[in-house]
């Protein structure tokens, strides 16, 4: 263990800031995968490789001379219509089922995209630069990539943008519906069908975003989907699902959970300290669950 | 009873057929030696993987349009048999079984990377087949005792303990203060107990000791640790997402370190893909194009780069080199052992003592080269932003001086 961010105030800040810009990322995917669990009852075990196939996109345009950023216009709308095509061709067919089979699906999606990535693409670790700087706060004892900056302000943006889209458009209204009550939203004339389309749709656009902004701010490779997925189940876990402050607060504060973990535990403990929040929260709820219910009796 | 008895004798015969066509399968074929090899054509070691196989694939063609292997007055050529191994551990190990048990291979190459070949190893040394690897350097492989095991390549180990001697030099023979990030994977940790041996050695001082997830696309925090510190040396390694990340966040976090060591450069095409940023940055290699080894098949380093390229499109990295000499090496040892025999092929693996374009090969009682040193090469960059590697040591082989310390970035 190493005490140092503790010995040090200004790698405490670093942890933060750092942590709360990556949570912000972490909370798009995450709110991505809290919408379309919420509508449809399926937890996609393909997120992370939605996210990885987005930042392709954003690698391509990079090699083809376009700025990375773009990413975060073409990789939605393309990942829009792979989320639909998912949609059509497997999820369709598991939605009304039981929670278990659509894992299995998503499950087998996502070893599908993984192969399917490393033979379009191979194997090699890529990443998109987008030469945006860096700014040094305090006396530049703080360092913040502007990459990581413009990834949170995206995320942001994309964010609010759909909560308005949620709130005030017809599509976004019927979604709503559809997650209070299928059945009663199906009897009062809302096509069922094409809300789930679109909201597997909109999940894998938010990926697409998410993916875009990954390759500009970190690496990708077709096998590291596994770990975003995780990320945002733990976030969904925690805050809910159909509670967007709750997934923002939540995923920004996984991401300085992170951070500190990488200080304290070793960067080899980042991922494994995630699991073992999800573990402890999962038996936290569980015991609070317990309660209510012997309350109730 | 009489139609199950003509069944019987008919799949009795073609049991016997085929037994029989597989022992004559075996080895040599006509005026052919067939070699097997697991490599990782998909998976996450696809792209070495298929380094290693045009590596194999290249002196193959090679050996055999210059006359071939010369064994007993006759001559022969060698073929490999490939299986994908998926990059997956127990596959390797099931192609190895069933390259050697089904196909009858008696002699193979190695797959790609320290893994694979661990779990290969001990199913070449369970049936005595020589193996030669080009692509397995974890110093564990040769310290198992393994008798039928040989690599052409250098150990885990020495991968960047020359960096510290190299800083120590700098620092007039003072021992310097050594940051260190590695992976959790087996070759990784070799590097990392080399890097501790040197430092013990040199009476120098880690600083920071941190292990690095397989997983990793984010090392702030270790550099973070890094400017608060301010080591004389930072050490990376973490394979090609190592060396991605860390050039990418010391760009990006403006880290200065007046010296900074890494592996796996060449595979992660680190000039190509950070450009200026990479510059300064020190990279083990087992080969370099400039070194001046040589031999008769490839001539030089020069020569097998420009080959290389021109047969497969791109330049060979050291994957691909250290690949073609273990067919070289085989050469050899089936020309001086005259004979097919697996014993006495091993016993002439045990004596090789010859040069290659890739440097020169010598195995120890463990089957590891100990006669070729690892080269450290430098990214240096011109005004334009064209990036080029150039070996600075050791000293004999340096094309360029090594530039030490890095310039900080304010004046970059």
């Amino acid at each position: 263990m190493d005490f140092m961010v503790f010995q040090y105030p200004m790698i405490s800040v670093q942890a933060c800031l750092d942590g709360i810009l990556l949570g912000i990322l972490f909370a798009l995917i995450a709110y991505g995968m809290a919408l379309q669990w919420g509508v449809m009852n399926i937890i996609n075990i393909a997120q992370g490789d939605l996210v990885i196939l987005g930042g392709y996109i954003a690698y391509f345009m990079y090699l083809y001379g376009i700025h990375p950023a773009w990413g975060v216009i073409v990789a939605p709308v393309i990942m829009y219509f792979v989320g639909i095509a998912i949609y059509k061709l497997v999820i369709n067919k598991v939605v009304d089922r039981d929670l278990f089979i659509s894992i299995l699906a998503t499950f087998g999606i996502s070893i599908l995209f993984m192969q399917l990535m490393n033979f379009a693409f191979g194997a090699d670790v890529v990443l998109a630069n987008s030469d945006y700087g860096t700014t040094m706060l305090f006396n530049n004892n703080v360092v913040l990539p502007n990459s990581k900056i413009f990834s949170a302000f995206i995320s942001i943006l994309f964010a609010i943008c759909l909560v308005i889209y949620m709130k005030k458009s017809k599509l976004g209204r019927a979604i709503r519906a559809t997650a209070q009550n299928a059945r009663a939203a199906k009897i009062l004339g809302v096509d069922t069908e094409k809300v789930y389309a679109a909201t597997f749709g909109i999940n894998a656009a938010l990926c697409g975003v998410a993916g875009a902004l990954i390759s500009i701010t970190f690496t990708i490779h077709p096998y590291m989907g596994l770990p975003y997925t995780i990320r945002s189940f733990m976030i969904v876990i925690v805050a809910g699902l159909g509670n967007l402050p709750g997934v923002a607060m939540s995923g920004m504060g996984l991401g300085v959970f992170e951070e500190f973990a990488d200080y304290i535990l070793g960067t080899e403990f980042r991922i494994g300290s995630v699991f073992l929040l999800l573990v402890l929260i999962l038996i936290y709820r569980r015991f609070k669950l317990s309660r209510k219910r012997e309350y109730l009796k | 009873m009489r139609l199950n008895k003509i069944i019987l004798s008919f799949v009795s015969a073609l049991v016997i057929l085929f037994s029989t066509s597989v022992a004559s399968f075996a080895k040599v074929v006509g005026d052919k030696i067939i070699l097997g090899a697991a490599i990782s054509l998909t998976g996450k070691y696809s792209s070495n993987g298929v380094h290693t196989q045009n590596g194999y694939n290249m002196a193959v063609d090679r050996i055999n349009s210059m006359g071939g292997v010369k064994v007993g007055g006759k001559t022969y050529k060698f073929d490999i048999i490939y299986y994908d191994d998926e990059s997956n551990p127990k596959r390797a190990a099931q192609l190895a079984e069933r390259l050697i048990s089904q196909d009858g291979v008696e002699f193979m190459l190695g797959p790609y990377s320290s893994g694979l070949t661990k779990a290969i190893a001990p199913v070449t040394e369970k049936y005595g087949v020589p193996m030669v690897e080009a692509n397995g350097a974890s110093r564990s492989l040769f310290t198992k005792g393994y008798k039928y095991l040989f690599a052409v390549l250098a150990p885990a180990n020495l991968y960047l303990d020359v960096a510290i001697d190299l800083a120590v030099e700098k620092n007039n023979g003072k021992g310097v203060t050594v940051a260190m990030a590695f992976e959790q994977d087996a070759f990784s940790q070799d590097v990392r107990l080399g890097v501790l041996d040197a430092i013990k050695r040199t009476g120098s001082k880690k600083v920071i000791d941190d292990k690095l997830p397989k997983e990793l696309n984010d090392m702030a925090a270790t550099l973070v640790k890094v400017k608060q510190m301010k080591p004389d040396v930072l050490v990376v390694s973490g394979h090609t997402k190592g060396a991605l990340t860390a050039i990418r966040q010391i760009a990006e976090m403006k880290v200065d370190v007046p010296m900074l060591a890494m592996t796996h450069c060449d595979a992660a095409k680190l000039s190509k893909q950070h450009g200026k940023n990479s510059q300064y940055a020190l990279c083990a290699s087992q080969w370099h194009k400039t070194l001046t080894y040589k031999d008769d098949f490839f001539k030089d380093g020069m020569t097998y780069d420009a080959d290389f390229t021109k047969e497969f499109g791109y330049a060979p990295p050291y994957q691909a080199a250290e690949s073609s000499a273990a067919l070289l090496v085989f050469k050899d040892a089936f020309e001086r052992a005259n004979s097919f025999d697996q014993k006495k092929v091993r016993d002439a693996l045990a004596a090789t003592n010859m040069q290659t374009f890739y440097g020169n090969i010598k195995f120890a009682e463990g089957g590891q080269n100990v006669d070729k040193p690892m080269v450290l090469f430098q990214v240096m960059c011109d005004d334009g932003g064209k990036c080029e590697n150039k070996v600075v040591a050791p000293t004999k082989w340096a094309s360029a001086k090594l530039i030490h310390p890095i310039p900080s970035w304010s004046k970059r």
